[in-house]
């Protein structure tokens, strides 16, 4: 008579599985149909989790598909922790192998890009790098210890990943050309943005983060981007408050 | 009397609201009757931006009670030693008027199940969660409040009432409670007991916040009514009614209107609010 968590758990998963016994409605009699609702409460509140996390995946695929793709992944990657913000960091490599989307090549990317925004949005917050600290020595200017903000998140991908994203989430967006595109998401107040990058820019970017000074960062990548331009690469960066100074102490 | 100011180690006898993110210019400047807010605690778990900033401002003007819903106080795995670590981090830092988690379990193993699943009330299961709410409590250095769920089914080897189980929980830990007249009412009328009789079984002493909230009606599998809990819409009248009943037996206490789902417009929360703080008058 015993009802383990174990035993609710599959049943709740699983919707082939018979409602546990011991499980009663308040006469007595077995629950049936009473134990749906929690399977419902469950599958819905995390399909509608998703929904919220993946927008631009939900835009391109409409909420019938949506729906039905998040049926499969909820049960194959429940959340593993508590913080529903963090919930579906899975789901683009599942889409990488999903099958019945495996056509809309670019979905994964999509994906990736959705959990970047919502990184950003939840991430520390830090001081911008003030533009003045690159108005001195310019040997000074090139020692600077500066990074991308917790808030700064980069996407390389082999499609058109930015316009994808303006098309469908910018009303009178152009449409995308098919080229591949470097995306970063950085958050100037607490609204995260994703910016398309030029080219040599994420290698930049990458530099920075592994703690190569700004003229570091720069010769690594002119030497495997010909056409990298480190000023109009640090206006885009200043401009959309992607850096912060090492010594910054984070806020709160 | 009371200090409704940040610090404040009570929460005002007085309506409060669960806290949206949208609401945040509306209830800074037009609050009406809402002396206190409701925040989740799970939300507020990320490193910064909106809602850290938000809480930060909020803190400064209205009393917080931090609610858990990720604890899984009735898991029958030990409690998740790093989100106790995080509600430490949280209550440190936004130093709420009250803290409070549900009777109930919600992660398995590794997997967190995002529903607040329910409990046999058995002395197995009385020994589990009062060891939980212990080291909660020392874990956070203050009481804490325990919500009593809204159920849909009921457990055959159950051998205790949900009623006394939570005044034992009271007794063993020293726990407080929180009495959600809406659970009460879907309980009640899924479960077939009348929810005044439950209330007045309910240890009312222990009683340190009430909640009312929406749910939807549906039937199960006799026809019989399946109400679900879904702070969906507006509290229907038997549960104002169900409020005032409590209120006259335990006298004014902070009252929450919570509404978690479509969740409407500032103007409609705040007449919700209005008719909490109606409520509150002929208790005083």
């Amino acid at each position: 008579m015993t009802v383990t968590q174990s035993g609710f758990r599959n049943a709740l998963i699983d919707a082939d599985l018979a409602v546990p016994e011991g499980l009663k409605d308040g006469r007595g009699a077995p629950a049936g149909a009473r134990f749906a609702v929690y399977r419902n409460n469950v599958v819905l509140s995390l399909t509608e989790a998703l929904s919220t996390g993946f927008p631009l995946v939900h835009k391109l695929l409409g909420s019938q598909t949506f729906d039905r793709l998040a049926g499969v992944f909820v049960r194959a990657h429940p959340p593993r922790s508590p913080l529903m913000m963090h919930y579906g960091a899975a789901l683009p490599d599942f889409l990488d192998s999903f099958e019945p989307l495996a056509h809309i090549g670019y979905l994964s990317d999509c994906a990736r890009l959705d959990l970047a925004i919502r990184r950003s949005y939840h991430a520390g917050d830090a001081e911008p790098l003030d533009p003045l600290r690159l108005q001195q020595d310019p040997r000074a200017v090139m020692a600077l210890q500066i990074s991308p903000s917790p808030a700064t998140q980069v996407l390389c991908s082999n499609w058109p990943l930015f316009d994808i994203w303006r098309f469908n989430m910018i009303p009178d967006a152009p449409k995308p050309e098919a080229v591949p595109q470097d995306v970063m998401v950085t958050r100037a107040d607490f609204d995260p943005q994703p910016h398309l990058l030029p080219s040599g820019a994420a290698l930049w970017l990458d530099a920075l983060t592994a703690g190569h000074s700004l003229g570091a960062a720069s010769e690594k990548a002119a030497a495997t981007h010909p056409t990298f331009d480190l000023a109009s690469t640090l206006t885009l960066a200043l401009s959309t408050a992607a850096l912060t100074e090492n010594t910054t102490k984070e806020i709160q | 009397m009371l200090d409704t100011s940040q610090g404040s180690d009570r929460l005002p006898l007085a309506p409060g609201v669960g806290y949206k993110s949208q609401h945040f210019n509306d209830v800074m400047e037009d609050p009406g009757p809402v002396a206190w807010l409701e925040i989740h605690a799970e939300n507020y778990m990320g490193d910064g931006g909106r809602p850290h900033a938000q809480l930060r401002a909020l803190r400064e003007r209205f009393a917080l009670s931090v609610h858990g819903v990720g604890l899984s106080i009735g898991g029958a795995d030990p409690l998740d030693k790093a989100h106790l670590t995080r509600l430490k981090d949280l209550v440190a830092w936004t130093k709420p008027a009250s803290f409070s988690e549900h009777l109930a379990w919600s992660t398995h193993g590794a997997e967190f199940l995002n529903d607040l699943l329910p409990l046999p009330y058995t002395n197995a299961t009385l020994d589990r969660v009062a060891d939980h709410i212990d080291e909660v409590q020392e874990t956070l250095g203050c009481q804490m409040l325990l919500e009593n769920p809204s159920s849909y089914l009921a457990f055959a080897e159950s051998t205790w009432s949900e009623t006394d189980f939570l005044a034992k929980l009271v007794r063993r830990t020293g726990c407080g409670l929180l009495l959600d007249v809406n659970n009460v009412f879907i309980s009640a009328t899924n479960l077939g007991y009348s929810p005044q009789g439950y209330i007045d079984a309910y240890p009312l002493a222990a009683v340190g916040e009430i909640h009312v909230g929406g749910h939807d009606e549906d039937t199960d599998d006799h026809g019989a009514p399946l109400l679900i809990d879904s702070h969906s819409k507006p509290v229907v009248d038997p549960v104002w009614g169900l409020l005032a009943y409590a209120l006259a037996k335990t006298g004014p206490r902070p009252v929450l209107v919570e509404w978690d789902t479509d969740v409407p417009d500032w103007s409609t929360l705040r007449a919700e609010a209005n008719r909490a703080a109606r409520a509150l008058i002929p208790a005083s």
